[in-house]
């Protein structure tokens, strides 16, 4: 979407207009602030805005009145009416006479980037039918989807056609093909983009714990909690839900994700109150799905839900055409990042890694040519920088787990253990660096 | 390095790793050498007795008023409860395409909402947050590009689920406009 958003701001109290400018510029919106009810009108007299946000009470003309006016101007634009707590009768009001919402002074942040990211969706739904007219709909936001070889490029049709529909998607494939990045690009290139894309790594949780993940708890419904907590479905109200590994998730969880799929409602851990989401589900997973409900360890109900549209990702092996342009894309991204000068690869370990069978997929290629930019000469990659060395066979024999242990180890003491440059080397957050220096026993040798 | 400075002031305690820490992702990402600095400013002078909060603008007008002139973005850090008399509460703010920017760690602990302690988890929070005000600094604005930190999130889980780094597009923006710099 190029075209921007436009915004009125109206209301008569500078510090308003003040943060709801700020507020509103660092979301790419164009703004304009308008003090009165009177000036409002005479800046829609010479150009149109997508949505006038008003105070309800002001000197001079109100908003209840402006509003009226607006109408009668035959203006499109979407007006959301300000309230203070005491005046939310005549919000009602506002409403009846065809404002979009309104909104309680003070807001609670979520909740106005919600209202205006609703309003703009719906606008840019608009803009987006039209494009969908004249069939120019390419993808956005997709920078680390590379490859053009038809099974990649199947894969971005099938990206493309689903994006703009509210199917649910399983995407299928091996570990470390890329599955997430795949639920991603259909998020992001989806009306649902202007809400967040919310993750859940089902295989990584308990069943207790991917409950309480999932619906949220209300304040107090443990001790020391102080504020509500949301859960994942509530997060991605507006947006896409995605819940990674489904395959692994228990019987008793399967029954309440069916429900909420249906239902689209669910209540917070420790709360009584029905919350409504408005969510997307990807699922993704390296099992044969159908093959589970053949065998009765998963819900043949939940399938047909989930199952609305199938992506399969191939394996690396399966497009090996792919390789060049991946490795050069690899080269680029980890030399930007670690400020160094672009370096080249020889062709022979283009070819050599092409014999490759990579049971990592894309994922283990990333990490090879992270690594031999890490030991390199930082002029060239050469065979010997590759853990491919002369025996291709043995050290693909070495299971992941080693390799990424090495690996990290390798990192670890090139950094002298500093977890931050460490993990920033390794592209992972500190969390993620500490948990591995656990889970592989790793110490550092003085 | 002769680029001016990205100044890192604390009001309050912050340990002093956690700042190195942040410093380092300031210079990773911005290409600036950052200086840490300490204020004692008084706070109570901030404080709304009736919203039992810190009022966020009136710190941000202030710490810009005495931001120094030789260095290029003052960032002040806080562990006290910011909100705008708009919104129940912010953790951060910064002023856009200017020199001046907040961020909070109140609202960033496991603990404010009934979730076990988790130091990391806090850290890598807060760096994300300054960051994202920095990015503002810099002409920034709120990207769609999911890991990118300069994604908008107005709540904890939020940010959580964004990484520490700008996306390549927001990065070619900071990079194409450092010759102003
Ligand atoms: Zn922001
Ligand atoms: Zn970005």
């Amino acid at each position: 979407m190029t075209k921007k958003i436009t915004l009125l701001i109206v209301d008569d109290e500078e510090s308003v207009r003040d943060s709801l400018y700020n507020w509103f510029i660092e979301d790419g919106y164009y703004v304009d602030c308008a003090q009165n009810a009177k000036e409002a009108l005479s800046m829609l007299e010479s150009r149109n805005y997508d949505i006038i946000l008003a105070d309800i009470k002001m000197p001079g003309m109100d908003g209840l009145e402006m509003h009226r006016r607006i109408k009668s101007l035959n203006k499109d634009s979407i007006v959301i009416v300000m309230t203070a707590f005491a005046s939310v009768e005549t919000a009602v009001q506002a409403l009846k006479d065809g404002a979009y919402d309104y909104v309680t002074k003070p807001f609670d942040p979520d909740d106005l980037s919600h209202l205006i990211r609703n309003a703009a969706s719906q606008i840019a739904l608009q803009a987006e039918n039209e494009v969908l007219k004249n069939k120019i709909i390419s993808l956005e936001n997709i920078e680390d989807i590379v490859g053009n070889s038809d099974a990649m490029m199947k894969v971005l049709r099938d990206v493309e056609s689903v994006a703009q529909s509210n199917s649910s998607v399983i995407i299928t494939g091996e570990s470390g093909t890329g599955k997430e990045l795949i639920a991603r690009a259909i998020h992001s290139n989806s009306t649902r983009k202007y809400f967040p894309m919310v993750s859940v790594h089902c295989g990584a949780l308990s069943e207790s714990l991917l409950e309480s993940e999932l619906f949220g708890h209300e304040k107090g419904a443990f001790t020391g909690a102080m504020f509500n907590r949301k859960g994942r479905f509530e997060m991605a109200d507006g947006g896409t839900i995605f819940l990674d590994e489904i395959a692994t998730i228990s019987g008793k969880m399967q029954i309440e994700l069916l429900r909420v799929l249906e239902s689209k409602t669910f209540v917070r851990v420790g709360g009584n109150k029905e919350i409504k989401s408005d969510f997307r589900v990807i699922c993704a997973t390296n099992r044969d799905l159908k093959k589970l409900v053949e065998n009765g360890t998963f819900r043949e109900d939940l399938y047909y839900r989930l199952n609305v549209v199938n992506i399969m990702i191939p394996p690396l092996r399966q497009r090996l055409e792919d390789i060049p342009m991946l490795v050069d894309h690899f080269i680029k991204k980890y030399c930007t990042s670690m400020s160094r000068d672009i370096i080249t690869i020889e062709q022979s370990v283009i070819k050599r890694l092409e014999e490759y069978d990579f049971p990592g997929n894309v994922r283990e290629l990333e990490n090879m040519i992270e690594r031999a930019i890490v030991i390199g000469n930082r002029k060239e990659i050469t065979l010997k920088d590759l853990p491919l060395g002369k025996d291709i066979v043995s050290s693909s024999f070495e299971s992941l787990d080693d390799l990424e242990k090495k690996y990290i180890f390798e990192i670890l003491t090139k950094y002298d253990w500093n977890i931050s440059r460490s993990a920033r080397a390794l592209k992972v957050d500190r969390v993620t660096l500490y948990n591995k220096i656990k889970k592989y026993g790793l110490k550092s040798v003085k | 390095m002769n680029k001016r400075s990205i100044l890192l002031i604390s009001h309050g305690h912050f340990d002093n790793n956690s700042l190195e820490i942040i410093a380092d992702d300031i210079t990773h990402e911005f290409l600036h050498p950052v200086e840490l600095g300490e204020s004692h400013l008084d706070l109570n002078e901030y404080y709304d007795p009736t919203r039992r909060q810190y009022d966020g603008n009136k710190l941000l007008k202030f710490l810009d008023s005495v931001s120094k002139p030789n260095s290029l973005k003052t960032i002040g850090l806080f562990g006290v409860d910011l909100f705008i008399p708009i919104l129940t509460y912010i953790f951060g703010q910064a002023i856009f395409n200017g020199r001046t920017g907040i961020a909070s760690i109140y609202r960033l602990k496991n603990e404010q909402y009934g979730l076990i302690k988790d130091d990391d988890l806090l850290l890598d929070r807060f760096r994300k947050v300054v960051i994202h005000e920095l990015g503002h600094t810099f002409g920034l604005v709120h990207c769609y590009v999911p890991s990118c930190v300069m994604r908008s999130s107005t709540y904890i889980e939020d940010i959580d689920q964004k990484k520490i780094f700008l996306c390549n597009k927001c990065r070619t923006q900071v990079e194409s406009s450092s010759h102003i710099y």
